[in-house]
Parts: structure tokens; C-alpha cells; sequence
């Protein structure tokens, strides 16, 4: 009898739930289904799909050249910004966590690049990478008399350009959250260690980046994760060229799904860049408890 | 002794403040060429050695970019949505996750692993079925394109859960005596106690959809439905290389969030602080 009469708590939690499961129904789980389904056909957005089994996959990694080369690429991407960007992120917490004037107004500044828009910032950055006129090559001439590269069109530079400029972007993002982990150790650490004589350096290595390590563990696993899905600047400054060398997995997807309409391909590379994260994200969760100090 | 230790502390603060006017300046120095750009004229782009203040501030660029496309159609555009999106999801949101932070209802705990397991999902796997769905509805260039897919957020579902489970409940067990239901719960304890929740869920949610560009990208094709990212990218291919306009419309493109930036920064600064601990 219980079970056919819906109690109280019931009817006030789907009230609350109602529009939440809605969402999560529509937006999030049944297009999840559709693009699993959808990974398992062959469909050029007119006419009707035809169901082709794992067909896509196994163009995927047998016939379709470019594919692991634009996982080599993210990976590359991935390498070129995460370490330096978090190695950099930390170095400038450190300066900005002294007793120093002026703290507030540089990280007002710091954090200038992380509201931009990707697409702005980048436009932005395509000129100062600009052949010969751009802002970089005038001043490596004029200051160490060096002729720049084409930044962008030359395949041995392009990707550490669009590395750098995500570095950039995302640096004052890093730093304050760094910044949050430095002011979360607790003073007596140091001056324990001021007691037992320790220098600047030692304090720096024995005592911040040990008891930093879950901060540094957070922001290297969410910026891996965000960066698999690098799009927005390798759209606006490099267009994947050149020769491909800066053509991503996200970029790659974007051509497959929303240039030659090719929608099935498109869902299995998406599958396929899920499967990559949570395979990495998972390596990670496993082996934090090698180097992440918890206590 | 003392003195040499009073040098050392001196010359290490120099140091510190060298480096860091000097990440300041590499942080700054782009936007500043940027507006200088924007005032030259076609000549003074291409002029070596390079200049930095222009002889002539050339404000007509600004409005040969007013001309070239409805910049303020964009700008409205992306307001709109933005706020659209991040008021209806703060709603959604806040209900969802008060369910299942405070009412015991069936499979709660597992319906709830299931919102988890989407998370790490990315977002170029819902991406193509909606945008499927989308255009078999014929919404492409309609606002419900740009509003629908930002509502609903497992994230933001999970983060207000969180921090709603952080309220001790004995502030709600006096409601509940006097004979309140959830919903004065709800709006009377637990809404005014999350503002902090909000306003960082709410200035994540506007900031990521104002600089949205892909999904914009794939559901506008109307030039007056597009938003400010997309917008200034059709601007781009059609002045490819017309530095001084393209850096006037860069420059006029980022002012809004800027300015807003300016005005609200502790809510940025302490908003990531606070999603970066919890997490």
C-alpha cells in the first residue's frame, strides 16, 4: 500500500527535480545514447543514416592516416603546456604570496587574459605573430638582431606558437589557484623549518611543494582534461596548417562533423577523445598516491 | 652581520619585483599593441622601425567596423544569451541539487552517480546529436540554439550539492516545526546562505558562455544571430588583413568583459579560488 501511494518527500522531490532531470535527460544523457548510436553509422547529414557497425573505428585507426597524427599533435599540445604552464603558475604564486605592495593590482593584470575570449586573445596574438610587421619579430630584430621565423605558416614553429600563446591565456587562471593552495599551508610549517635554519630554497622545496601537491595534482588533471579539447585558438590562429601540423582532435572532429558533414565519423572520434581522458584521467587518480601528499 | 642580512632581504624583494613587472608587462604588452594598432592607418601598420602612439589617433576605424558589421547585434546577442543561460541554470540547478542534497527520495544515491558519470563526457559528444536535432527543428539561428544546451549543468548540479550539504540542517528543522515545507526551506534558508555558491557558479556560467565560440559557431549562419566570438570571426574573413580594423574590433570585442571584470573581480578571483579547493 505504501508503495502505490506517493509520499510527501516524493512528490516535493520531483517537483525540485523536475526541471533538473529534464535537462539532464535532454541535453545530457539522451544525446549521449543518440552519439553512441550515431558513432555506429554512416551518415552524411542528407538522406537517412545506414547502421555500419564499428566500421568508423576501424577507419578510425586502420585507413585514416590523419587520425593519429592528430592525436599526436594534442599530444604534443599537451606537453608543451601543462608542465610550463603549471611550473610557471607556481613560480608566480610564490612571488605574488610575499609581503609585497601592489599584490592586488598584479593579479588584476594576471588575470586580464583568462576573461578574454579564446577567439579575441588569439586574433590578438595573430598579430603580434605576424611575418616581419608582427610585434615579435620587430622586436627580436631590433633588440637582439635576429630574424624571427613565420611563426605561424612555418610547420617546425607553429605548434610551440599556439603552445605558447596557451600558456599565456591560462597562466593567471593557474595562479590563483595555486595562490588558494599556498594561503591553505599553514605558517607554522615555515616557521618550524626558519628555526631549524633553513634557506629560502629549502623552504620553498621541502615545505611548499610537498604540501602543494594536491593543488598541482587538481590543476594538471583538469588541465589535461581541457586540454584533449583544444579548438578555439587552433581555429582562429593557424586553421590546423599548416600541413596539419597544428590540427587537433576537437579540430579534426569539427572538419569531419561540421565541414564534410561526415556526423557518424564525427561521433566515434568523439568517442574515441572520451575513452583517451578518461584512460589518462584514470592513470592519474591511480598512481597520485605515488607523489600527492594528503595530510 | 645584521647589515649584510638587511641587503640580502632588499635585494632579494628587488628581485621578486623585477620578475613580477615583468610577467605584468608580458601580460599587458599585447593589449596595449592591440589599441595602438587599432588608432594607426594602413600605413603606419606596416611601418618599420614600429611606432606606438600613432600621429594621428585614428578613431574612424572603430566606426569603419561599426559599418562593416551590426557589432552591437553581437553584443547584445552574447549579453543575452549569457544571461539567459546563467539565470535559468542557477534555477535549474539550485532545485535539482537541493533535492538531492536534503529530500530522501528512491534511487537518489545512484541517479546522482549517474549525473557524476556524465561529467567527464566531453562536450563534442553531445555536440552532434544536438546539433542534429537542432537543425531537423529548423532552430538554427534561433536564441533557442544558443539557451537550450547551457540550462542543464551536471557540474553545476554537483557544485551547489556540495555546498548545500556544507549548511547545518538544524536551520531547516525549525522551519520544518513550524509546519514550512521544503520549498520555504528552500527559498527562506538555503538560497540566502549559498549566495557565495552562486556567484561563482553564476560568473562561471556567464564568463564560459559569453567567450563560447564552437557551439555558436555550428547554430548561427545568420550574421545577426551571431554572438560576439563567432561575429568577430566573420569579421575576420572578410578584412583578413587589415590589422588596424581587425585589432578595432578585437579591442571593441573584449571591452564589455573587461570593464565588467574590472567592476566584479573579487567575485573571479575568489569564485576559482573556491572551485579549485572544493574540487
Amino acid at each position: 500500500m505504501g508503495k502505490k501511494r506517493l509520499s510527501r518527500e516524493n512528490v516535493a522531490a520531483w517537483t525540485f527535480l523536475l526541471p533538473n532531470l529534464t535537462g539532464f535527460l535532454l541535453i545530457s544523457l539522451i544525446p549521449i545514447v543518440a552519439s553512441m548510436v550515431l558513432s555506429l553509422t554512416d551518415w552524411k547529414i542528407m538522406g537517412k543514416p545506414t547502421f555500419i557497425g564499428l566500421k568508423n573505428y576501424m577507419e578510425l585507426f586502420t585507413r585514416d592516416d590523419r587520425f593519429p597524427q592528430v592525436i599526436w599533435n594534442t599530444v604534443v599540445f599537451i606537453i608543451g603546456t601543462v608542465p610550463v604552464g603549471i611550473a610557471l603558475a607556481i613560480l608566480v604564486a610564490n612571488l605574488l604570496n610575499q609581503r609585497i605592495k601592489g599584490r592586488a593590482l598584479f593579479r588584476v593584470l594576471l588575470f586580464i587574459p583568462v576573461v578574454c575570449s579564446t577567439v579575441s586573445a588569439a586574433l590578438l596574438w595573430k598579430w603580434l605573430y605576424a611575418k616581419d610587421i608582427g610585434l615579435i619579430a620587430q622586436m627580436l630584430r631590433s633588440v637582439f638582431g635576429i630574424k624571427a621565423p613565420d611563426f605561424l605558416l612555418d610547420t617546425k614553429w607553429a605548434m610551440f606558437s599556439v603552445i605558447v600563446f596557451s600558456i599565456w591565456k591560462a597562466l593567471g587562471y593557474n595562479v590563483v589557484i595555486f595562490l588558494a593552495g599556498l594561503q591553505g599551508i599553514s605558517p607554522t610549517y615555515y616557521e618550524a623549518a626558519i628555526v631549524d635554519g633553513a634557506n629560502t630554497f629549502q623552504k620553498f622545496l621541502k615545505i611548499t611543494i610537498p604540501l602543494l601537491t594536491p593543488t598541482i595534482f587538481f590543476v594538471l588533471v583538469t588541465s589535461i582534461i581541457s586540454s584533449f579539447q583544444v579548438f578555439d585558438q587552433t581555429f582562429v590562429l593557424t586553421k590546423g596548417g599548416p600541413a596539419g601540423v597544428t590540427s587537433t582532435i576537437v579540430y579534426y572532429l569539427y572538419e569531419n562533423g561540421f565541414v564534410w558533414y561526415r556526423m557518424g565519423y564525427a561521433s566515434a572520434m568523439a568517442w574515441i577523445l572520451f575513452l583517451i581522458i578518461m584512460a589518462v584521467t584514470i592513470v592519474q587518480w591511480k598512481f597520485q598516491g605515488e607523489w600527492v601528499n594528503y595530510d | 652581520m645584521i647589515k649584510s642580512k638587511k641587503y640580502r632581504e632588499m635585494a632579494w624583494k628587488l628581485l621578486v619585483y623585477a620578475l613580477l613587472i615583468f610577467i605584468a608587462f608580458l601580460m599587458v604588452m599585447p593589449f596595449l599593441w592591440m589599441v595602438s594598432t587599432s588608432l594607426k592607418n594602413r600605413a603606419e601598420v606596416f611601418q618599420y622601425p614600429l611606432i606606438w602612439i600613432p600621429e594621428k589617433l585614428r578613431w574612424e576605424n572603430y566606426l569603419q567596423v561599426l559599418e562593416a558589421v551590426p557589432f552591437f547585434k553581437f553584443l547584445f546577442n552574447s549579453a543575452f544569451v549569457a544571461t539567459t543561460v546563467t539565470l535559468l541554470q542557477l534555477i535549474v540547478c539550485s532545485m535539482g541539487a537541493y533535492a538531492f542534497a536534503r529530500i530522501n527520495f528512491k534511487n537518489r544515491d545512484k541517479l546522482f552517480l549517474g549525473y557524476l558519470g556524465t561529467m567527464m563526457i566531453p562536450s563534442q559528444v553531445t555536440m552532434i546529436p544536438m546539433f542534429l536535432v537542432f537543425s531537423k527543428l529548423r532552430l538554427i539561428d534561433n536564441y533557442l540554439a544558443l539557451i537550450i544546451p547551457g540550462i542543464f549543468s551536471s557540474y553545476g548540479t554537483f557544485l551547489l550539492r556540495q555546498f548545500f550539504m556544507s549548511i547545518p540542517r538544524d536551520l531547516e528543522d525549525s522551519v520544518l516545526i513550524d509546519g514550512g515545507g521544503y520549498w520555504r526551506c528552500f527559498l527562506q534558508i538555503i538560497v540566502p546562505l549559498s549566495k557565495p555558491a552562486f556567484a561563482t557558479l553564476g560568473t562561471f556560467t556567464f564568463l564560459a558562455n559569453w567567450n563560447n565560440f564552437m557551439w555558436p559557431l555550428l547554430v548561427t549562419n545568420k550574421v545577426t544571430m551571431k554572438t560576439l566570438p563567432v561575429g568577430i570571426m566573420f569579421f575576420v574573413g572578410q578584412y583578413a588583413v587589415e590589422w588596424h580594423l581587425l585589432m578595432a574590433a578585437a579591442t571593441m570585442s573584449l571591452l564589455p568583459m573587461l570593464l565588467v571584470y574590472l567592476f566584479t573581480q573579487k567575485y573571479f578571483v575568489t569564485g576559482i579560488a573556491m572551485t579549485g579547493l572544493k574540487a
